[in-house]
């Protein structure tokens, strides 16, 4: 027994007023994830996210599957949010394959996008509210969400793993009487999150408590590449949806909401902002939806890309930009599939923005950087 | 055969039942016996008019229950039963339970869900019998490294602690457990114990959630105790009595409450803080520290802090209503007993009783209590309301709070105090 460590080990010297917490993967203010804290009495000193708990190679995966059977497992990484995770990669299949999609199910993809965007922020509002104590700030969300889930049970038969896009348009066509049902309930929804405001967003003592926390800066909210709410709360008015019109976006009319404050407080101001944006879009594009049509083209058994071919796609999910980067060589599957998610790139902004932090502050700094740990493991 | 106990037979069953009933005839004969005649020679039997108490006589009173009532009213009049039953322990407990149902069910209302549902025919009535039957189930795990006897003790001592604040409450005129002339001072006693056992639960762990949530438990107690004693001072001059039976009855005419707002206001909020409640529960706050002190706490001796925070919850609750609310005092509600059953009633040919030992309690005890639980219950309610609404602060927000403004405000109700006092307007030879 020697005491000599394995190469590319190093003992670390610590001074003896600095306490190192494991936060997580066992810990209910984590998730599937770490975060190695080192405190000095109240104030974190250094902090070191460890993903990679829940990484189960989706990607690899992809390359085993055809373009049809991928849709299912593609979505797990953010099941709340599956919608918006499939999206990139069956507009780059379309492309890949050469598939014309109809206008209705243009229209039919954003609604159900939307919805699933808001499902995803209500689940992620919630943990926010729970991760400040905040008992009643879980309960509520939890309970609305469910209004938006019976809508995608509606319409596409799954209450959380849809897998309703396809290449070609979307699954199934709407059941009959949807859009009324459609806009009555998000309708109540946007009535009822506009209430959240007089219970949280108003609360003076979580104004107290979040603002001027975790402040990330607009400059270097572009330098760690951060996306979605995170960079839209420092200032950028940056939106993919209205930068990069994909679907029927173009034809939509899009408000992007900015802070210009960056904390994180704003941080979690811009995704309920963002609901109650979605709402709007949702309205319109009911309005605009031609109510007849085909919503899938027919796709042949099987379908192969032309030869050596790559594309790369991204959509703005409910955590940022989500892109999909696909690379055919003319078989029936693709030779590449590649994610780029935005929640690994918020989490790069995670350890600066604790550094010096109070230890009270780490888990509403780290959840409000919109951060889904399976997405980032993939 | 039974696929469960394929080797169960029932005559074996039997037969080993009777070989246990012969063990304990044996341990019954020869050790229970001798105990309970060795009991009986050392212990005077009280004479109840005029009867010595014989086991014979206590099977006579099964066939005339008016002749057990002297001796229960004697039962009552004991140190065990206050301390056991009524304005103690038992009492409190009870009063406990009824919050934790109260609060879990209150927040569910306030939160859209039903909360406690299934358990119990009605509304989950016996949720906490079951919550209570799985922890005294669960195994208790201890830390290896532990510090094994102040670990074990550490629950113990806290519901121990919380227990001898709830002996200072008094719930009605002469119904209190310790009636103490320096009562005030002794609960502040008593509260200063919280802090040191909790630190002790902490440390002995040895493990680092739960020494961070003891340090923050520290530092939130220690630093609310002093507007804590401060928002009292105001009350404590104005009675000129630290006997708080004595500052319960100062209040028959008006509760303090109406003279020092502002101390009544100060001593609510310290008392969220020191009962670790929404927005104060630091030292528990999950998602940043687990479970703050509680974390290696598994089993009863979970169970036993939670009852130990509860009892604390109605005692400082009682605190409130006795300093600032008027304690037991309140509109006669409670009708006076029917002279009638006194001399006994006339049902057709037969007359039932007398009954020499009733009324059991007399009215203005019934009144009293009647009003301190009314009361105890508002208070707990507004204790608890905090918890739907606020998100948790921080601990810096909180020494700010408690070190600058809540002291400061303490001292401006002492000096409103001072100004009624010696504007002769309230306080001894005052008003009342």
């Amino acid at each position: 027994m020697t005491n000599e460590l394995p190469p590319g080990l190093a003992l670390q010297k610590v001074d003896e007023r600095i306490m190192t917490l494991n936060v997580g993967p066992q810990h209910p203010g984590s998730g599937h994830m770490r975060i190695i804290v080192q405190i000095d009495g109240d104030y974190i000193v250094a902090c070191d996210p460890d993903p990679g708990y829940v990484h189960r190679g989706e990607e690899k995966m992809a390359e085993y599957r055809n373009y049809i059977t991928n849709i299912p497992h593609l979505e797990r990484p953010v099941i709340h949010d599956s919608c918006n995770v499939l999206y990139p990669y069956v507009l780059g299949a379309e492309e890949l394959l050469g598939i014309e999609v109809p206008e209705r199910a243009k229209y039919v993809r954003v609604i159900a996008s939307e919805l699933n965007r808001c499902i995803y922020i209500m689940y992620w509002l919630a943990i926010y509210g729970i991760f400040l104590g905040h008992s009643t700030m879980f309960m509520w969300p939890a309970g609305d969400r469910e209004l938006l889930i019976d809508l995608m049970e509606k319409m596409t038969g799954a209450r959380v793993t849809h897998a309703h896009f396809v290449p070609g348009g979307v699954r199934n066509d709407l059941p009959p009487n949807f859009e009324d049902v459609c806009l009555r309930q998000v309708n109540y929804f946007e009535k009822r999150i506009k209430e959240y405001a007089a219970v949280f967003y108003d609360n003076p003592i979580l104004i107290a408590r979040t603002q001027d926390t975790g402040v990330l800066s607009r400059q270097d909210a572009i330098r760690y590449g951060t996306t979605g709410s995170v960079l839209r709360a420092s200032g950028v008015d940056y939106d993919l949806r209205k930068k990069e019109p994909y679907d029927v976006y173009d034809e939509l009319d899009i408000h992007t909401n900015v802070m210009k404050e960056g904390d994180s407080y704003a941080r979690s101001r811009i995704p309920w902002l963002d609901m109650i944006e979605s709402c709007n879009i949702i309205r319109q594009a009911l309005q605009k939806m031609p109510k007849s049509g085909s919503v899938r083209t027919k796709l042949k058994p099987n379908p192969k890309g032309k030869g050596l071919d790559s594309v790369y796609k991204r959509v703005e999910s409910g955590r940022g930009s989500l892109g999909c980067y696909i690379v055919s060589d003319g078989k029936p599957e693709p030779y590449r599939v590649k994610l780029s998610v935005p929640s690994f790139r918020n989490l790069i902004a995670l350890p600066n923005l604790l550094r010096g932090e109070k230890l009270g502050n780490m888990p509403s700094v780290y959840w409000s950087l919109n951060y889904w740990p399976v997405e980032a493991d993939r | 055969m039974s696929a469960i106990a394929p080797n169960f037979k029932l005559s074996e069953f039997i037969k080993s039942l009777l070989d246990n009933i012969f063990w304990v005839v044996l341990l019954v004969v020869l050790i229970g016996l001798p105990a309970i005649m060795m009991i009986l020679f050392v212990i005077e039997m009280p004479v109840i008019n005029g009867d010595l108490l014989t086991p014979f006589l206590a099977l006579t009173w099964l066939a005339d229950p008016s002749r057990i009532l002297p001796v229960v009213k004697a039962f009552m009049a004991t140190d065990i039963f206050k301390v056991m039953a009524f304005p103690g322990f038992g009492f409190a407990a009870l009063i406990a339970a009824g919050t934790i149902f109260v609060e879990r069910k209150m927040m569910a209302k306030l939160q859209l869900r039903v909360g406690p549902f299934y358990c119990g025919k009605v509304e989950g009535i016996l949720q906490l019998m079951g919550d209570g039957l799985k922890l005294i189930s669960k195994e208790i795990i201890i830390p290896a490294k532990a510090d094994k006897p102040i670990f074990w003790a550490a629950p113990v001592l806290f519901v121990a602690t919380a227990a001898a604040f709830v002996a200072f409450i008094p719930v009605a005129p002469g119904w209190v457990v310790a009636d103490v002339e320096l009562g005030l001072l002794g609960v502040f006693a008593v509260i200063g114990f919280f802090p040191i056992v909790t630190i002790l639960s902490a440390w002995s762990a040895n493990s680092k959630f739960p020494f961070i949530g003891g340090i923050r438990a520290l530092f939130q107690m220690v630093s609310f105790e002093i507007p804590l004693i401060l928002s009292l001072l105001g009350v404590v001059m104005l009675t000129g009595s630290l006997n708080l039976s004595e500052i319960a009855a100062s209040q028959s005419s008006f509760p303090w409450i109406v003279f020092l707002p502002i101390g009544a206001i100060v001593f609510f909020i310290t008392m969220l803080a020191e009962l670790e409640r929404i927005p104060f529960d630091l030292p528990e706050a999950e998602s940043e520290i687990v479970a703050g002190w509680l974390t290696e706490l598994s089993g009863m001796m979970y169970g036993l802090v939670q009852l130990g925070t509860y009892l604390k919850l109605y005692a400082f609750a009682g605190l409130f209503v006795v300093l600032f609310l008027g304690g037991w005092n309140g509109p006669m509600v409670v009708p006076p007993f029917p002279a009638e059953l006194l001399e006994g009633v006339e049902m057709g040919p037969v007359t039932v009783g007398p009954f020499p030992g009733l009324p059991l309690f007399d009215q203005e005890m019934l009144n009293g209590a009647l009003w301190f639980v009314l009361k105890t219950v508002a208070v707990i309610f507004f204790i608890i309301l905090p918890r739907g609404v606020f998100p948790r602060i921080r601990v810096d927000m909180l020494l700010n709070l408690g070190w600058t403004k809540l002291i400061g405000l303490a001292f401006v109700n002492i000096f409103i105090a001072l100004g009624l006092l010696y504007a002769g307007v309230l306080g001894p030879g005052g008003l009342q």
